[in-house]
């Protein structure tokens, strides 16, 4: 991170605050458009688009993989449902996304890079956008392969890897065995895991009620608590063998 | 040319020259004080202050931009660039893309064999379609970075909460229109890329035939979220044409729509954030 006061390592005491946008920015972004066209046009010419054989319908291939900037979402289908994993996950990070200036009221760090004036806000969309987004897109791109199974980049990319589907849903590892009972077991975890964040939430920041306000803090912990929830459910997965948390007649999470 | 005597070029001079930069403006000088120059050319360009803002302000193309700015927003280590690189590749994508049309027909029998001829037949046709989709990809990329700079330097703040929204639909839309376009080749990878993109939505929450309360509402795979992104029930020719006209029309159309709001609103929120 930069640090929050730029120092100009030039000197700019000659220079008026204010400058020209003719000569000083029009140069800037001819040059910059420059480089970018030079760019393009050389990378263009050294590597060709890919083009596969004719379209199949009857040829799956295996991986059948999503275009790579949503090989994010289609990697935690590993762990959701398609109905979340494909539609409500991506709706949430729009609609979280248009939030962020209404529900971040810190006025600090405005128009400059800082990270001690805005420790929290920094650490949710690095840790949204370069774990959750960008490692899952490289993870999806280079280690999924026939069967979204993981290959490590030496590996071979077996179609015929058998891998053990041995995960159950929570109710049962503890020892829910009823169908209802499961469905009460798993209801009160979901429930109860938003209930006590919200809850914890609104007891640490009690003081900031009256100057946040209600609404404001509850959307921001509900949807912290879903971005928590999905890596909670990667590591009930992957260290614990849990498929669901919660199955009911109309849906599973 | 000017009528000087030939003089033997003094090398210590000469180098003092190129050092203190004063070369260029010589060679300036002689160029355009030569008989071509002022042929051309019936008057110079005086580097005056009403001369910087009349650039500017009476320019169709530019007058986009204040005609003076903050010296922090020049700086690239503030803005990364990748706002403007991001539009220019937008740019890119719509005069190739453009060329593009020339050749390609979206009918499930063409589509494949318009690629090729493209590739093979076409003069440039590779170098369009390679242009393309890279400055496609591209985009993709720089959009991402422009967002995380926007955050990092937390210029979504007021005044520019709106503009952030704006800009959300915008990296929305730059997704979809890479993802309509991603099936266009009408290949394997094509096809089956947008088979598993698509087959999301038939697991939309009550719209979609697989999804949760799909019975409540009636959806089936024949009409549900899933058919009516892709005009069936898997995805063949009428995906191939609808994918076609979201790509080509509908969605440049509301990008170019909304980045014409993105950048007026710079302007109306007082310019590239900055400390206050």
């Amino acid at each position: 991170m930069a640090q929050a006061a730029a120092v100009p390592k030039k000197k700019v005491d000659g220079v008026p605050e204010k400058l020209h946008v003719w000569p000083y920015l029009v140069r800037l972004e001819f040059l910059c458009a420059i480089v970018t066209i030079v760019a393009l046009a050389v990378w263009s010419i050294l590597i060709d688009a890919p083009l596969e054989e004719a379209a199949n319908p009857t040829k799956t291939p295996n991986p059948s993989k999503a275009p790579w900037y949503f090989l994010g979402l289609q990697d935690i289908l590993v762990y959701f449902d398609p109905w979340f994993a494909g539609v409500v996950a991506p709706v949430l990070i729009i609609v979280g996304l248009m939030l962020i200036p209404y529900l971040d009221v810190n006025p600090k760090g405005n128009g400059y890079y800082t990270y001690h004036e805005r420790k929290a806000a920094i650490w949710i969309y690095c840790f949204g956008f370069l774990v959750l987004w960008i490692a899952l897109i490289i993870m999806g791109v280079f280690l999924r392969g026939p069967g979204w199974n993981l290959f490590m980049p030496w590996q071979y990319w077996d179609p015929h890897k058998v891998v053990a589907l041995t995960s159950v849903d929570l109710p049962y590892a503890f020892g829910v065995r009823t169908y209802n009972g499961a469905l009460l077991f798993g209801g009160v975890v979901i429930m109860g895991y938003f209930a006590i964040g919200t809850a914890v939430y609104f007891f640490l920041e009690r003081k900031a009620l009256k100057s946040v306000g209600f609404v404001r803090m509850f959307i921001k912990i509900q949807l912290l608590l879903i971005m928590v929830g999905i890596v909670i459910k990667i590591v009930l997965r992957l260290g614990f063998n849990i498929k669901y948390v919660w199955v009911t007649p109309w849906f599973n999470i | 040319m000017a009528s000087n005597s030939p003089k033997i070029p003094n090398i210590a001079e000469l180098m003092d020259k190129i050092k203190s930069g004063k070369i260029f403006s010589e060679i300036a000088k002689e160029i355009t004080e030569s008989q071509v120059w002022t042929s051309a050319f019936r008057h110079g360009y005086a580097d005056t202050p009403r001369n910087r803002v009349l650039q500017i302000a009476s320019n169709v193309w530019l007058h986009l931009h204040p005609v003076k700015m903050h010296r922090h927003a020049l700086r690239i280590k503030f803005t990364w660039c990748m706002g403007g690189i991001t539009f220019l590749l937008f740019l890119s994508t719509v005069v190739t893309g453009v060329i593009l049309m020339f050749y390609y027909r979206p009918v499930g029998e063409y589509a494949y064999y318009d690629m090729k001829y493209l590739q093979y037949d076409v003069p440039f046709g590779m170098l369009m379609r390679n242009m393309h989709r890279w400055a496609a990809h591209a985009m993709v990329i720089t959009v991402w970075l422009h967002m995380f700079r926007v955050f990092l330097t937390g210029s979504y703040k007021p005044p520019r909460e709106f503009n952030w929204v704006i800009g959300v639909f915008l990296v929305t839309f730059t997704l979809l229109l890479s993802f309509t376009g991603y099936l266009l080749p009408w290949d394997q990878l094509a096809m089956w890329a947008v088979t598993v993109g698509t087959n999301m939505a038939r697991a939309t929450p009550f719209l979609g035939n697989e999804g949760p309360f799909a019975e409540f509402v009636g959806a089936t795979p024949r009409y549900d979220a899933r058919s009516l992104l892709i005009g069936g029930s898997v995805v063949g020719p009428p995906a191939l044409l609808r994918f076609y006209v979201l790509h080509c029309i509908f969605i440049p159309l509301i990008a170019g729509a909304l980045m014409i709001v993105h950048f007026w609103r710079i302007r109306k929120d007082g310019g590239i954030s900055g400390p206050l």
